[in-house]
């Protein structure tokens, strides 16, 4: 299963290294990133493999939203699909 | 990897714009229930309703969680109730404390299907359900009804609409205390859909399945926010087009929770219902809808006509996204629930005539009206007649949910709490209907019903 980790807010050192962090202790790869800055805001998107996660779903997206807490950021996850779904045919 | 701007216009519909699924139903046979002692039959009622809902609640908010899209709520239609009572000489309030129980153990927000249907005669168990229904909303919470008086193919069965006029003021009189909320609790329908997932008009119609997965979307806020983004002379084609496209991706989000929550409990998949549902909060209105295409206020001149528009445009939008379209499908006008129409009821730009107009071009009807407490019941039933008429001479659902609220005059403000919201109580003509209501027998069914 994949998901979308998105990252919205202020600019600041340690972004990556903390979304990642929780990432690699949970066994989630990251197959791909994108980061750009939209309307002054940092926005990062991160596609993840989430099979192999060592964690349930539900405490991973806990454990990000907590560290977008720490950082003062939005983080959130969601599978691919609704994505997927709105904007594909 | 899907580019970074449509995930960003998915994640803000869904944080700026309200975009969420409004409802997974479970449409639930109770027809194997049937029993000739009533406990026996509440019992099964109970125990099978347990039994096949028991993960819904779970289900729905696993998706919520895995896929980032609020689902607001979490129901379960069942079986016209009169068709299983009828296999019983006892009281059908039994059963509805059975689906009552059941729906507070399950954690459902609302069980639909405590319904008759009489478009064209009753039968001995229609009769008792009926007049067990004022009882059934006021002691219970969760439990909703719904009465089928017209069909196209039947005409007008105006000894049903009469009969509907009595119990409404019945069940607005025994839940006086709370503005008659049990009236919150009940739509009197011309050619109800049996697939239908919004309540409270929900109920698992016959020719349906054992069980099945129904879904209805929302998603006026997105609707509007997308045409506020246009140039500021756009034509109507533009409008049409902007609203379309977004009732598509709507719609495709709907398909895709009903498919997985289908996958998930193992129960298939029926319908989306491509309804653009609006809530009170602010942002999620379907008269900002039509006043962002020019109307100063929803209620003025024009507005049918945006309706209209609006409504088709969901329409041809919605029903590509989804293998299946079903239910209501289309815009609702639920007057207390949405906080642009009702302040259009209180600037005066809203009337009772106008929405009945505008329930022409839109589903469902006159939906979520509050009119003073002393309207007469044949006045109720005339509303009703008036409604189905719309219903039956143009091949569609319509439906009345009108709350008369004991104590309050026209102007008065009431509120019902929660998604039903609240707003002014609404005038209805001083003149009577008596006469005419009291006539009975039915009206034929208009000539284009023979299409054989």
């Amino acid at each position: 299963m994949r998901a979308v980790i998105t990252v919205i807010g202020e600019d600041r050192v340690g972004i990556i290294s903390g979304v990642s962090t929780i990432l690699s202790r949970a066994n989630v790869n990251i197959l791909d990133i994108t980061q750009t800055t939209l309307q002054e805001l940092f926005t990062m998107i991160m596609l993840v493999d989430i099979s192999k996660s060592s964690i349930s779903f539900e405490q991973l997206s806990v454990d990000l939203a907590a560290k977008g807490d720490e950082l003062g950021l939005n983080i959130r996850i969601q599978h691919e699909n609704i994505f997927k779904s709105m904007h594909e045919i | 990897m899907i580019n970074s701007r449509k995930i960003f216009e998915t994640i803000n519909m869904i944080s700026s714009e309200n975009l969420d699924i409004r409802t997974i139903t479970m449409g639930l046979s109770l027809r194997d229930c049937m029993h000739p002692d009533i406990d026996e039959l509440s019992h099964r009622v109970y125990d099978k309703v347990t039994r096949k809902a028991c993960d819904l609640v779970k289900t729905g908010q696993d998706i919520e969680r895995e896929y980032g899209i609020p689902i607001i709520n979490k129901r379960i239609s069942v079986t016209p109730v009169s068709l299983i009572a009828e296999s019983s000489r006892g009281s059908a309030v039994k059963i509805a404390r059975a689906l009552e129980k059941a729906a507070v153990e399950l954690g459902v927000d609302y069980i639909g299907g405590y319904s008759a249907l009489v478009h064209k005669g009753y039968t001995e168990g229609d009769r008792r359900l009926i007049e067990s229904i004022p009882q059934v909303l006021g002691e219970t919470s969760h439990v909703c009804a719904s009465v089928n008086v017209a069909s196209t193919k039947a005409g007008i069965n105006m000894d049903a609409v009469s009969h509907m006029g009595a119990i409404i003021k019945q069940a607005a009189r025994l839940t006086a205390k709370d503005n008659g909320i049990a009236c919150t609790k009940l739509v009197v329908f011309a050619n109800a859909p049996e697939d239908n997932p919004f309540m409270a008009g929900a109920f698992h119609g016959v020719g349906e399945p054992e069980c099945v997965i129904n879904v209805g979307v929302s998603g006026p806020g997105v609707v509007h926010s997308a045409l506020k983004k246009l140039e500021p002379g756009a034509d109507f084609s533009q409008i049409a087009e902007t609203i379309k496209k977004t009732a598509f991706k709507i719609t495709r989000m709907g398909q895709m929770v009903a498919a997985e929550a289908s996958k998930r409990l193992n129960v298939p998949f029926g319908v989306v219902d491509i309804s653009l549902a609006p809530t009170p909060s602010i942002g999620d209105s379907v008269a900002f809808i039509l006043e962002e295409m020019g109307l100063e206020k929803c209620g003025t001149h024009g507005t049918t006509a945006a309706l209209a528009l609006l409504n088709d445009a969901v329409k041809k939008g919605g029903v590509m996204a989804s293998s299946h379209v079903g239910g209501l499908s289309g815009a609702f006008i639920p007057v207390t629930e949405d906080a642009g129409m009702v302040e259009a009821v209180r600037c005066g730009a809203l009337s009772l005539d106008k929405l009945e107009a505008m329930t022409c071009v839109c589903s469902v009807g006159l939906d979520m009206i509050p009119v003073p407490g002393d309207t007469p019941e044949h006045t109720i039933a005339a509303i009703i007649a008036d409604e189905a008429a719309v219903g039956v001479t143009n091949n569609k659902t319509t439906a009345v949910r009108i709350i008369p609220v004991y104590g309050k005059k026209e102007g008065e403000t009431v509120s019902f709490g929660g998604l039903l919201g609240g707003g002014i109580i609404m005038p209805v003509n001083k003149f009577s209907s008596r006469v005419f209501v009291n006539r009975g027998g039915r009206i034929p069914a208009p000539v284009h019903s023979l299409r054989n």
